[in-house]
């Protein structure tokens, strides 16, 4: 399998010894910046070796058997797709012996000369990160079908017709593509359900499927096959399979040579898995509508050493990777097509869910408006009483505010939505108001001060009060002109000396290593509930470079960067302007359609719920306080980050 | 609506200068007991535009011949501020208006919420 070794003795050692020890010094540069590690010139049973490494191509079991020439290896490290590897030897004698033989050497691996350089380091950086689990809902089953089906299938794949009769013919540069029962177009990444192909699923297939079946994998069979020919080199860019045209659990064989496949979620974990020969990969859940997956196209793979042929996760255990080299793989995928939208929970990958067009941010004012009327107001409008129904235990931080009131203090909420805050201190007076009719109501019913007015101009007297609030809603207004607007005109109310407490949700869900109620909430609660967030881990950018929508290769259809995104409730947020949806229970609205209703609330109503999508502005850090400092006569008197919220407390000051 | 909420608001329509007090044009009136607290009450008292509360009390017909300035020691009168009591924070419009003084403009009030929103060109 390994390409023939070829190891060439060093000769005139004298100017090679020169080049060697310029080549030395500029390696312990080189790894003093990349790998924060330092070799040392003293003998040591710890060697690195440059060159030695998966990343340039050496794999396991040639660098081992090179090793050995200087002793007893006890360990070898080599770390995914790193140019090095470190070795330690039984002994420093052992170290110092390899040092001597080794530094130098050419190898000859995949048809190319590597030249080893070795240096000295004091100690070994073994730290295996952990285990990371499958994606959620994902499995691979190993040996699903024998030696025989898998040639069977093989041979079921008539690569020489039909062509003629796809309706769009386009080009897969990276393998050969062939559909049966649909065919899967890739100028829209999506299917035509109302043209089958003649002659359905090949009838090899039918055990397999019936297998699958009976094993539980499926509840219905497939109808829809795409077999995919990767020669060895070519992959496949990371995507996930379009929502609306296929249903939950998709299926794939992988005939003819194994493959690594690379998993990716939003949040920027990835995880790399060996999907061996004659195995069957599962995708439900989670993995099928959430993680990315993707094939790299490359000639080897970083496959765990010890079990070489097993399935499952390709782990960072850097003392236990080779290289693989790949043959040429044949996958069967099988998928049932959808008939209904799509209503999984995950709306930032679903095509069935997303808004019907999506709007742009605003610059204009008049477009600001139009969009929080429509992805604002109107939203808080539907889903008052269910949104009320899931708001009652008041932050405390904002209870500790209110309760630091001096008795007879006037207080006004603004937006208090169904006035959780309105009753928290009775020694003072408290008056709330909310852009949402119904909330208001339902502050009425509770025997609250309420009125219905925009935050933006709000019917109060000047200088009047000693205190106001806003939480949770100078995030909804859509420009950075109208957040400061609402600032000033909160303290426009307060008395000199009056203080305001804000509250917007922030983009930064951890804070000192801290994940937010938000991200910590179980995923099925979908609804969300601002003051808990998302956690930053990575710029969640590669979501964008991924083919979010589409299936197998074309580079999807792009999102246009003004136009706002929908985020997928407790991940991170994948930029600061976005719309987070709602799913409306029940509810008196349920049944209420219109004409002009968009195929995402059908799809919702298909199983009694709609999905509502909220503009939000998440914060970055220091940027309410930024903005407070623009407004006149106002100290920051506090700032702090609380569950997912950047917070302020300012103070008029004249 | 109290009449306590009613002393804060003021009409907000774009270009008025004397948006306040907004006249109540009642067509329900409630009148529910709150439990009475004499501190609260003349806590409030200070922080009231009180020719305006005379004004809107007047006008729900819940006057109780209460004077048109306030007067002086009011702390230690109990029937004073009893009856300030019953106007601020028993007496409730539940179906009207208020009117903005200026521009005329009238801001429905149902169930006992005021709606205070306006257009876009009046903002």
């Amino acid at each position: 399998m390994e390409a023939p070794v070829e190891n060439v003795r060093r000769e005139k050692k004298s100017k090679k010894e020169l080049k060697v020890e310029r080549r030395e010094r500029k390696t312990q540069q080189t790894l003093l910046r990349h790998a924060g590690l330092s070799t040392t010139q003293k003998p040591s049973q710890n060697l690195v070796v440059s060159n030695g490494g998966l990343g340039n191509g050496v794999s396991r079991e040639l660098l081992l058997e090179v090793l050995k020439e200087g002793g007893a290896v006890k360990s070898l490290l080599m770390p995914p797709n790193k140019p090095y590897a470190y070795v330690t030897y039984a002994s420093v004698e052992d170290g110092q012996s390899a040092h001597r033989l080794l530094n130098g050497r050419v190898l000859r691996s995949q048809g190319q000369e590597v030249t080893l350089y070795i240096s000295y380091v004091e100690k070994v950086d073994s730290e295996v990160s952990g285990v990371s689990p499958l994606p959620s809902g994902l499995s691979v089953l190993e040996e699903f079908i024998s030696v025989e089906e898998e040639a069977l299938l093989l041979q079921a794949v008539d690569w020489t017709s039909h062509t003629e009769e796809l309706t769009v013919q386009k080009e897969l540069k990276n393998r050969r593509v062939k559909h049966y029962g649909y065919e899967f177009r890739y100028d829209n990444n999506n299917v035509d359900k109302d043209k089958p192909l003649p002659g359905g699923l090949p009838p090899e297939c039918g055990a397999v499927l019936q297998k699958c079946l009976s094993e539980g994998h499926i509840s219905v069979l497939p109808d829809q096959l795409t077999v995919n020919q990767y020669q060895s080199g070519q992959g496949i860019p990371p995507h996930v399979d379009t929502h609306s045209p296929f249903e939950d659990t998709i299926l794939s064989l992988s005939l003819g040579a194994k493959t690594v496949m690379d998993f990716r979620h939003p949040d920027g974990r990835s995880v790399a898995v060996v999907l061996p020969r004659r195995s069957l990969l599962v995708m439900k859940g989670e993995s099928r509508y959430l993680w990315t997956h993707g094939i790299t196209p490359r000639k080897f793979d970083v496959v765990p050493a010890s079990d070489a042929e097993g399935s499952g996760v390709v782990t960072s255990d850097p003392s236990n990777l080779t290289l693989s080299r790949r043959g040429m793989r044949t996958s069967f995928t099988f998928r049932k097509i959808r008939h209904a939208p799509c209503n999984c929970v995950y709306p930032s990958m679903c095509d069935s869910q997303r808004p019907p067009s999506p709007p742009s941010l605003p610059v204009a004012d008049s477009d600001a408006c139009r969009l929080e009327t429509q992805y604002v107001h109107h939203v808080y409008e539907e889903i008052s009483a269910h949104f009320s129904s899931t708001r009652h235990a008041p932050w405390p931080k904002v209870r500790d505010f209110l309760l630091s009131l001096r008795p007879g203090d006037m207080l006004a909420d603004i937006g208090c939505g169904n006035g959780k805050y309105l009753g928290i201190n009775p020694q003072i007076v408290t008056v709330g108001c909310d852009r949402s009719v119904n909330l208001v109501g339902i502050c009425a019913e509770r025997g609250f001060q309420a009125f219905v007015s925009d935050a933006l101009n709000i019917p109060l007297r000047s200088s009047s009060f000693d205190a106001c609030i806003s939480i949770a809603v100078i995030h909804h207004f859509s420009t950075k002109e109208r957040r400061l607007a609402a600032v000033e005109e909160l303290v426009r109310l307060l008395k000199v000396g009056g203080r305001a407490l804000i509250y917007v949700w922030a983009k930064e869900q951890e804070y000192n290593k801290q994940k937010s109620k938000y991200l910590k909430t179980n995923k099925n609660q979908e609804n969300t509930e601002e003051g808990s967030g998302s956690e930053e881990r990575k710029p969640v950018q590669e979501n964008r470079e991924c083919n979010v929508s589409g299936l197998e290769e074309q580079p999807a259809e792009k999102v246009s960067e003004t136009k706002l995104s929908v985020h997928t409730n407790r991940t991170v947020f994948a930029s600061q302007d976005l719309l987070v949806p709602w799913h409306l229970k029940g509810g008196k609205n349920g049944g209420v359609e219109t004409a002009c209703e968009s195929e995402d609330r059908a799809a919702a109503t298909s199983r009694q719920d709609r999905v509502f999508h909220r503009y939000y502005h998440v914060f970055q850090h220091r940027e309410l306080e930024e903005l407070c400092c623009l407004v006149k006569n106002v100290k920051v008197r506090e700032s702090y980050h609380d569950q997912g919220n950047w917070c302020v407390v300012l103070e008029k000051t004249q | 609506m109290k009449l306590l909420t009613h002393n804060m608001l003021t009409s907000h329509v774009k270009g008025v200068t004397k948006g306040y007090p907004l006249l109540i044009k009642a067509t329900e009136v409630k009148v529910n007991e709150v439990e009475f607290n004499p501190q609260f009450v003349s806590r409030m008292i200070p922080k009231l535009e009180w020719s305006a509360l005379i004004q809107a009390a007047e006008g729900v017909g819940h006057r109780q011949d209460l004077p048109d300035t306030l007067v002086s020691n009011y702390e230690n009168d109990e029937d004073f501020l009893h009856k300030v009591h019953r106007v601020l924070l028993e007496v409730e419009v539940i179906e009207g208006s208020l009117q903005c003084p200026e521009s005329g403009r009238e801001f429905p009030i149902s169930k006992g919420v005021p709606n205070m929103l306006l257009n876009e060109d009046e903002s």
